[in-house]
């Protein structure tokens, strides 16, 4: 049986799929944020890795082709973006005011967080990136010498965690305005933050994709003079 | 057939960034690079929405999905982060909601002092 789980290259695709669409339905039945399919999913998916003695990476033979879409995925973000641009050209002073308010809100926090906890500079660095989207993070930590592994971690939680506060976040910070709540999602927790933008609607969507690539790209810049300063 | 043409579009962006990835020496992703091109090439009028709508609206729909494989994978990095394990967990909560909460804040106060308030009530009367 065991071999039979690890041989097939469909094994992977289709527990993530069967997991999510179990995520989609606990998620209506009992409208709760924090049953957010996504977080449903990846437990269920690692209980029965757990559970069936199926190594990560015999999963991810057959889960790498649901990842693989990733990248045409985002290009893809460009398209509501290209949509809404006549707002963005509107509205372009708050914008970039707010992701880069943003980014340095991420960047100090991070700062200060680690020399309360006392962390060493490996682990601070590592940490530097976590609010943006992994393929940018992973870059930065390993230019900075940080622990790519663990940076990778970080952001997914991030994402994750994002995801499932949003709406929480924008109701006590009174964030009513739907190009804020994007900004806000894209900056805080890129592209899995992105994923309930476009729950939300297609402003706070394509707000949220161009959050993304402009945090990532401000992070590039911030991160490496941050980095000197613990 | 629009279907497999409006894929086709998008892969090649993709690859086109991809290919930017390896010429130019940056920590930037190639999906950043290719959402760029794909901007650019809408802007410019070298792709008319038409010809990659349909498909893109669906991968964007199911992008939640192709996180799974990724967050399963915190499975191999957690003895890697056991002995950081609460200081991380703490960092990672604290910074997330204030980074939304700051980027949310001074997004809308912008955008309120910038409009006129004649309009925002207007605005508020629909």
């Amino acid at each position: 049986m065991k071999a039979y789980l690890t041989d097939s290259v469909f094994f992977g695709a289709m527990i993530s799929l069967a997991a999510y669409e179990a995520g989609l339905l606990i998620r209506k039945k009992f409208k709760l944020a924090v049953l957010n399919p996504l977080l449903i999913a990846t437990v269920c998916v690692m209980a029965a890795l757990l559970l069936l003695r199926v190594e990560y990476k015999h999963y991810n033979e057959g889960a790498k082709y649901i990842s693989y879409l990733l990248t045409p995925a985002t290009v893809c973000l460009a398209v509501p973006l290209y949509q809404q641009l006549e707002l963005l050209r509107k509205n372009l002073k708050a914008v970039t005011g707010g992701i880069t308010a943003g980014v340095l809100a991420s960047l100090v926090s991070v700062l200060l967080l680690s020399k309360l906890f006392a962390l060493s500079h490996e682990q601070y660095v590592t940490l530097l990136p976590k609010s943006i989207t992994t393929a940018i993070g992973m870059g930065i930590s390993e230019e900075l010498g940080g622990i790519q592994t663990i940076t990778v971690a970080v952001i997914i939680v991030t994402g994750i965690l994002g995801n499932v506060i949003a709406e929480f976040v924008c109701k006590v910070f009174r964030i009513e305005e739907p190009i804020a709540k994007g900004l806000a999602l894209g900056t805080a927790s890129h592209a899995i933050g992105t994923a309930k933008a476009m729950e939300l609607g297609e402003v706070e969507g394509a707000m949220s994709s161009l959050a993304i690539a402009v945090a990532g790209l401000l992070t590039v810049v911030g991160a490496s003079v941050f980095a000197n300063l613990m | 057939m629009k279907y497999l043409k409006q894929f086709g579009i998008i892969l090649i962006v993709s690859f086109l960034g991809e290919l930017l990835h390896l010429i130019i020496p940056l920590p930037i992703p190639a999906s950043v690079y290719g959402l760029i091109l794909m901007l650019l090439s809408l802007c410019l009028g070298i792709l008319r929405l038409e010809q990659v709508k349909d498909v893109a609206d669906f991968l964007i729909e199911i992008m939640p999905v192709m996180f799974i494989p990724a967050a399963v994978g915190l499975l191999d990095s957690w003895s890697a982060l056991k002995p950081i394990f609460v200081p991380v967990v703490l960092i990672t909560i604290l910074t997330t909601v204030i980074v939304m909460g700051v980027t949310g804040q001074v997004t809308q106060r912008m955008i309120r002092r910038e409009q006129p308030k004649k309009n925002r009530k207007e605005h508020r009367q629909k």
